[in-house]
């Protein structure tokens, strides 16, 4: 071992002391989060803080020198125009209402297919996998659309249960939450499948052999081996879909109506067309205030994920 | 043979159907004469005249392929080293902070992303001057930062499935850690770097929220054009746009699968011959 590789691995081998280079390769990301995803989220706490004025940006500061003394204003007033007015609160429970049942359909419909994909042939593993992932790497938003056209009153779903004869007069499926259930789970079936596949897909098969020699039947079986130990799975499938749809904006703004209000339109419009700065920083706040617990879940999975 | 489930190969066939119905039906109707999206009145290529004659659109396309590009080079630039950190370098202080901040933006509303970092540029150019505009830069900035999460993800897997036998060889002879890396590790990992800059570049191609938050005039990328057009209703010029789209992704993975079998397939004769 060469005098610099041996200094270079002593200094690292120390606990607490990491060498120069090391201690850059940990700087250069550090740096750029914290500076451009931490920090922001400072602020935003900061401006919820603040009074809506004619200004620009359209916002009082928060603290000011008037005559030589150092003035600070605290407006809590966004808070309670927030959680006063019933408005916002039933954007909020619409939002973790809506996110809810489409976890659960995303759940429910992503788990068999995760289980038929991780059962298959490893050749045809590997085109399965390629299908599902396929359609999250075209445009959310043209998916989205698709959708659109096909629930709208004259739509393909409509003519369908006009032509076998189900219904007698189109129904309105577009602008409802139905719509805005359907397309979560479009869009975010992929995030539940993957998950759920790399889970199932290390499971040791013999386990399951195990069960059903041993007289297990199979819905037994499943409850008690399969289901369990793809708990792991099951968590980080349900998080990315859950979390990311509670503030969803274009699906709840395409698909939904006036009776589907969704937190993160509502916040959208209070920041683009009422341009109140810091209501829509409030709203930010109590949303993230909401998924603190999925978040840190979210976290403490991925973290032993990575450390593994 | 193994057959598969019954009942879950059933929900396989049906949830594929799911995903792919809605895809194939926007293409069918990109060819449509009728500009009523609903109706089919019979075969026509002409929305695809008109797209490209959208100098709006072709704009965006423009636009949006700068940002994506810049964004995705810049992720990989910082999500590497951030997997390095997270899988090599054991305990070390700040790892919970690099670990949450790695993961977060993984699942954060994207609401939530685009309205901070908006509001830290507003403070910015009011405390130094800079951003005087919001434009290309501080999109490129929005999705380095969001897409250097993902990319480090998609790192951090591949890193941990490198034998570490080897590095530990290398260093072993004397090889200082920096020319570890770059002369046994990267290319190692380099799939895993092309795998996390393509996503990154997807990635930011397609996003909306986040760009419309952070973007001023004059800065329109794809997502935000379409989004306004589509906001009025079904249009069939986006329906041309869309197949383009499809037709672009399916070509792009087909030669992906295609490279990655030959790759494989080299490999394999390659291990045939040594064992000779």
């Amino acid at each position: 071992m060469s005098l610099r590789a041996r200094l270079a691995f002593l200094s690292a081998a120390r606990p607490g002391r990491l060498s120069l280079g090391r201690r850059a390769v940990i700087a250069l990301p550090l740096v750029w989060l914290a500076l451009f995803f931490l920090l922001p989220f400072a602020l935003v706490l900061k401006i919820s803080l603040s009074e809506a004025a004619i200004s620009v940006p359209p916002y009082a500061p928060l603290a000011e020198y008037v005559d030589g003394t150092l003035q600070v204003f605290l407006d809590l007033g966004n808070y309670l125009f927030v959680l006063g007015d019933s408005l916002y609160a039933a954007a909020y429970w619409g939002s973790v209402k809506t996110a809810f049942l489409a976890t659960l359909a995303c759940l429910l419909l992503g788990y068999p297919m995760a289980w038929a994909m991780a059962r298959a042939r490893p050749r045809a593993q590997l085109v399965l996998l390629l299908l599902v992932m396929l359609p999250s790497w075209t445009s959310f938003l043209i998916r989205i659309y698709a959708w659109m056209g096909i629930l709208s009153n004259s739509g393909l779903a409509n003519q369908l249960l006009l032509g076998l004869g189900l219904i007698d007069a189109p129904l309105r499926l577009l602008n409802t939450r139905f719509a805005v259930i359907v397309g979560i789970v479009y869009a975010y079936l992929p995030f539940m499948v993957l998950p759920l596949y790399a889970h199932l897909n290390r499971l040791d098969m013999t386990l399951w052999e195990a069960a059903s020699d041993l007289g297990s039947r199979r819905f037994n079986t499943f409850m008690t081996v399969t289901l369990p130990l793809s708990a792991g799975g099951i968590v980080a499938g349900c998080l990315l879909v859950f979390i990311p749809a509670v503030g969803e904006f274009v699906i709840p703004e395409l698909l939904g109506g006036p009776d589907t209000l969704m937190i993160g339109k509502v916040l959208w419009d209070e920041f683009f067309l009422n341009r109140d700065w810091p209501v829509a920083a409030a709203l930010a706040t109590i949303m993230l205030g909401l998924l603190v617990i999925p978040l840190m879940l979210f976290h403490r999975h991925q973290s032993r994920e990575l450390a593994s | 043979m193994r057959r598969l489930p019954s009942f879950s190969g059933a929900a396989l066939a049906l949830g594929l159907v799911f995903l792919y119905l809605p895809m194939a039906v926007l293409v069918a109707y990109s060819f449509n004469v009728s500009s009523l999206v609903t109706v089919w009145a019979g075969f026509s290529t002409k929305w695809y005249g008109e797209l490209f004659r959208d100098e709006q659109i072709l704009a965006a396309v423009w636009t949006s392929f700068k940002v994506a590009f810049f964004a995705a080079g810049m992720a990989v630039c910082l999500g590497t080293p951030a997997a390095l950190a997270m899988t090599r370098f054991g305990r070390f202080r700040g790892r919970t902070m690099l670990a949450s901040m790695v993961t977060a933006p993984l699942v954060m509303p994207e609401v939530i992303t685009g309205l901070s970092l908006l509001l830290l540029f507003v403070q910015m150019a009011a405390l130094t001057g800079w951003p005087a505009d919001r434009g290309m830069v501080t999109i490129w900035i929005a999705h380095t930062t969001f897409c250097s999460a993902y990319v480090a993800v998609v790192v951090a897997a591949r890193l941990r499935e490198v034998d570490r036998s080897i590095e530990e060889a290398a260093m072993d002879l004397g090889s200082p850690p920096a020319k570890t890396f770059f002369t046994v590790t990267l290319p190692i990992i380099s799939p895993a770097l092309i795998a996390g800059w393509l996503l990154a570049f997807t990635l930011s191609l397609d996003d909306l929220v986040v760009a419309s938050f952070v973007s001023g005039p004059g800065a329109n990328t794809l997502p935000m054009v379409v989004f306004s057009s589509v906001r009025l209703g079904v249009s069939p010029k986006i329906n041309a746009l869309a197949t383009l789209i499809i037709l672009a992704v399916s070509l792009a993975t087909l030669v992906a699968w295609y490279l990655m079998r030959r790759g494989e397939k080299k490999r394999r004769a390659g291990l045939v011959r040594t064992g000779d």
